[in-house]
């Protein structure tokens, strides 16, 4: 890292619906740059040093937690682990995350679609023993290697990322996208799960379901987290297309 | 006036929160819970590295049973937690954890065979039984005797909370999201729920309950070097405060991780060291077992912490432009394990330091984490002040944790204490009618109103988000891991003069809907209230207990201040919080007082602990043949709903 100090440029998508009369626009902002800064700590100065009104979301700002992704010079991805020094020019473009209802500048209602998704694939073990269990005795037991692959799919923190680049959502708006069908080759591993693939059929044996995707796969090019999305997307179309 | 009513009404929507919620729906009282996000982005999930629960499944956990558990939990609180309380906890955890299983979690299991770990900077090999096979798994963290923190390989409390969450999907139970809660409405000694601010909308609300839970996590916000989330400023501590009535026990009680990474602070789990990585000086020198020989950098957290910043004073840290820091080396472990089990950690480093952890080595620093102080509670949840108010996980003073926290006993008690006090929740709401005047509802609306227009009409004035950074200021540099008599009351003074400024914010954005100054301009004077608790508390505990280390009175005096600190602000244009002390009953103790085992003994005894300690002698003998839980029941009977007392079965071992 050189200690030379550098003048960043952010151009921050601004536009606020609750304020009548607001009009969409691009703001330039000028900080300068400090060793390590992420766009986590640059936004931050930014609203506490020049304009206060500016919207936008982090939580845990450690990749962990998936409140923050944005469209960073024109790629989706998490804003909290994202360092300035990436950008040789200087110039960052900040947008909101397209595919979601906005909030405000660069804040997005990924809960509500989330909470909606988590619904639509009913999105929790099926298994009506699952409230009886006697949790005094022994838990029933896993295959250690199972366990290991429910985790690496489960491993999605719902930041959006894949669906803001989802081709076929922009055609179809109830296109369940990637993160549902993640969260379906999850559960459809899961032994613990009871649901039959009849039953997974009903859910996603669709053109807004898993047999609309185009297989552009921008999804598997965003997703922070590198989850398998191709691999999974393609599982569950030969699973569903075998459902009679 | 918009007024939602409901019978349980939960703020927060992490781990503790959405398990009350879980309860008192399972019981069939309408149920609501109120997040500022969305509940799956709570600060729970960053709990990377486990949950403790006496399983004792994993060879090196064989043996283990709540006994332990509850003698680690409270010789890790340095004897200053309630140990009924610790009891129910430890009673509680294989159960929680069990039923987690049931809903989804994907616990690590256990591998049966040989398996290559590291210990002690060896590579060794344990032996997994075939019985075990496929049961929960357990790695080894701080100050524990026994391998007890179940995992979910990095993503423990990720796993958790979306495995809670998905439960409270399925329950049907709503998530009021962007919500924020800023002041408690309640009327002769009784809480009825809250008026809560929508964080898009700007508009007011009143939500009315018969039981309101407070689960909004800690106050490392505080702090200005912290691994805590964004949100977690301990706002929901502080609309506690603000009623006048319910009291906050032991906020000088704050906790430093040994291993935030230099300068984001961001955490590396304890399960780095805890899976055998290894804390380094300069001169790549591992200094641990000079000052712990027995648990070297698995002592307990605050016991690592204060011996790094010892190490560092010695001239012995890495100089850096943000200050001295030290390695952690985690190079040991080889890439297969870190890849799996720490991958979390991987990412980390490669993101924010520009680094491969397996080949280099890890910038880190002590770093505020945990808030051991809260919301005092009664062992049922419930605020012993103010009816109907109740408070689980880390925003709650249960207190379990006393002086200082063990890793991973944190997740385990969002779960344990969601479980225990959403019971209770359910029974008061059972109990209680619902009788509340308009006028009381609007008495409060009209102020939460008022506090609100005064600040959109105001021209000049203070900044809060100066104030808020001069606040974090005094604390890290003054309240910070080493403290002394002076430089606290500096802080008191200091902080006094901010509460003051803090009364004459403006705005420079002045509109009332969504607007992130707005926001600030609520929630600094009440940060400011909350960090004089804990720099007041700081300064008039005259002592050394856990994470409380004052450096002018070295000692643990538990003839004096074997006490919990209650405060409450009752006038609001004081300048100082009222304090006032609850003592702890060593005659009641299952264990009495004794030494962690850490460094120089150095307790100024109470007068009874020699005297509890003979009569649990006597009790033991004579009971000759009474088992572990008869011995536990007649030395420290707890209050716990009836569904929970079931004794918890062991592979190899059965139900003893």
């Amino acid at each position: 890292m050189s200690d030379y100090e550098r003048i960043l440029k952010f151009h921050i998508f601004r536009y606020n619906p609750q304020k009548k009369g607001d009009k969409p626009r691009m703001v330039t902002y000028e900080i300068t740059e400090a060793p390590g800064m992420t766009v986590f700590i640059a936004l931050n100065e930014i609203r506490e040093q020049q304009d206060p009104s500016i919207q936008f979301d982090f939580v845990c700002r450690a990749g962990i937690c998936g409140s923050c992704a944005m469209v960073i010079n024109g790629q989706p991805t998490l804003a909290c682990r994202t360092l300035t020094s990436k950008y040789e020019s200087g110039e960052i473009k900040l947008l909101p995350l397209p595919g979601f209802e906005l909030i405000g500048d660069l804040s997005v209602n990924t809960g509500k679609f989330m909470r909606a998704m988590s619904e639509r694939v009913e999105s929790w073990i099926h298994d009506t023993n699952a409230d009886m269990v006697d949790y005094n005795k022994l838990e029933e037991r896993m295959d250690p290697d199972v366990a290991d692959k429910i985790y690496e799919l489960e491993r999605c923190v719902e930041c959006g990322c894949c669906v803001s680049a989802c081709a076929t959502k922009r055609m179809r708006p109830d296109f369940l996208s990637a993160v549902g069908f993640m969260r379906l080759a999850r559960f459809a591993l899961d032994p613990r799960d009871k649901r039959t693939d009849e039953e997974f059929y009903e859910i996603m044996g669709d053109d807004d379901g898993v047999f609309g995707c185009m297989t552009l796969l921008g999804c598997e090019d965003y997703c922070p987290k590198d989850l398998p999305h191709q691999t999974q997307i393609a599982y569950l179309r030969r699973k569903m297309v075998l459902v009679k | 006036m918009k007024v939602i009513y409901t019978d349980s009404l939960v703020i927060g929507g992490g781990l503790a929160g959405l398990r009350v919620a879980i309860a008192s729906m399972q019981r069939g009282y309408d149920t609501i819970v109120l997040s500022l996000i969305p509940a799956k982005r709570s600060h729970s999930a960053a709990a990377q590295g486990g949950m403790q629960a006496s399983l004792g499944a994993c060879i090196k956990g064989d043996g283990d049973d709540e006994d332990i558990h509850f003698a680690d939990t409270v010789k890790g609180s340095d004897w200053g937690c309630d140990q009924e309380v610790a009891r129910a906890f430890v009673n509680t955890s294989p159960k929680a954890i069990r039923q987690l299983a049931a809903w989804g979690v994907p616990w690590t299991r256990v591998r049966a065979g040989d398996q290559d770990v590291v210990i002690n900077n060896e590579k060794v090999t344990i032996t997994e039984k075939l019985e075990s096979h496929g049961l929960i798994s357990a790695r080894d963290f701080g100050g524990t005797k026994k391998w007890r923190t179940c995992f979910t390989a990095d993503g423990a409390g990720h796993t958790m909370l979306y495995a809670m969450d998905n439960k409270a999907i399925q329950m049907g139970i709503p998530v009021h999201e962007r919500k924020e809660a800023l002041a408690l409405i309640h009327d002769d000694g009784v809480c009825y729920g809250a008026i809560v601010r929508d964080l898009i909308t700007g508009d007011l609300i009143a939500y009315i309950a018969k039981a309101t839970t407070i689960a909004t996590g800690g106050y490392g916000r505080l702090y200005s070097v912290t691994t805590n989330a964004v949100i977690s400023e301990g706002i929901g501590n502080a609309i506690a405060l603000q009623t006048g009535i319910a009291s906050l026990g032991n906020m000088e009680a704050v906790q430093f991780h040994p291993t935030g990474i230099v300068p984001v602070a961001i955490l590396m789990t304890e399960g780095c060291r805890g899976d055998g990585g290894l804390l380094l000086d300069k001169d790549g020198y591992r200094f641990m077992p000079d000052y712990e020989p027995a648990k070297k950098e698995l002592a307990s957290r605050d016991v690592v912490s204060r011996r790094m910043t010892e190490h560092m004073r010695k001239g012995k840290g890495i100089p850096s432009r943000y200050g001295d820091h030290l390695w952690l080396d985690i190079r040991l472990l080889g890439r297969k394990h870190i890849e799996k089990n720490l991958r979390e950690v991987k990412e980390i480093c490669e993101y924010f330091l520009g680094i491969d952890p397996v080949e280099e080595l890890i910038p880190v620093r002590p770093t505020q984490h945990y808030s051991m102080g809260g919301i005092r509670t009664k062992p049922t949840g419930e605020s012993p002040a103010l009816k109907g108010l109740f408070s689980a996980g880390e925003a709650a003073c249960w207190d379990m944790h006393g002086f200082n926290r063990l890793g991973g006993n944190s997740v385990a008690e969002t779960v344990v204490a969601g479980m225990i006090v959403g019971e209770y929740v359910a029974d008061y709401c059972a109990a209680n009618p619902l009788n509340i005047s308009t006028t009381t509802i609007e008495h409060f609306m009209k102020q939460e109103e008022k506090k609100i227009t005064d600040l959109l009409m105001k021209e000049f004035g203070e900044n809060p988000f100066e104030l808020k950074a001069a606040m974090q200021k005094v604390m890290m540099d003054k309240v910070g891991i080493f403290r002394n008599g002076p430089d606290l009351e500096q802080a008191v003074e200091e902080l006094k003069v901010l509460n003051q400024r803090a009364k004459n914010i403006a705005l420079r954005n002045r509109i009332s809907s969504s607007n992130p100054e707005l926001v600030e301009a609520i929630r600094v004077p009440m940060m400011i209230k909350l960090a004089q608790c804990v720099a007041y508390g700081a300064f008039l505990r005259t002592e050394s207990r856990g994470a409380h280390a004052r450096e002018d009175y070295p000692e643990r005096n538990d003839k004096d201040w074997l006490k919990r600190t209650l405060t409450t602000w009752k006038d609001e244009s004081a300048d100082l919080p009222e304090l006032s002390y609850e003592e702890l009953d060593v005659m009641k103790m299952e264990m009495p007082p004794g030494s962690r085992g850490y460094g120089v003994d150095n307790i100024v005894h109470h007068p009874d602990t020699k005297k509890r300690t003979s009569q649990i002698e006597t009790i033991r003998e004579a009971n000759p043949g009474a088992d572990r839980f008869e011995i536990s029941e007649i030395l420290n009977p707890i209050t716990i709903p009836e569904k929970f007392k079931g004794k918890n079965e062991r592979i190899g071992r059965g139900f003893k």
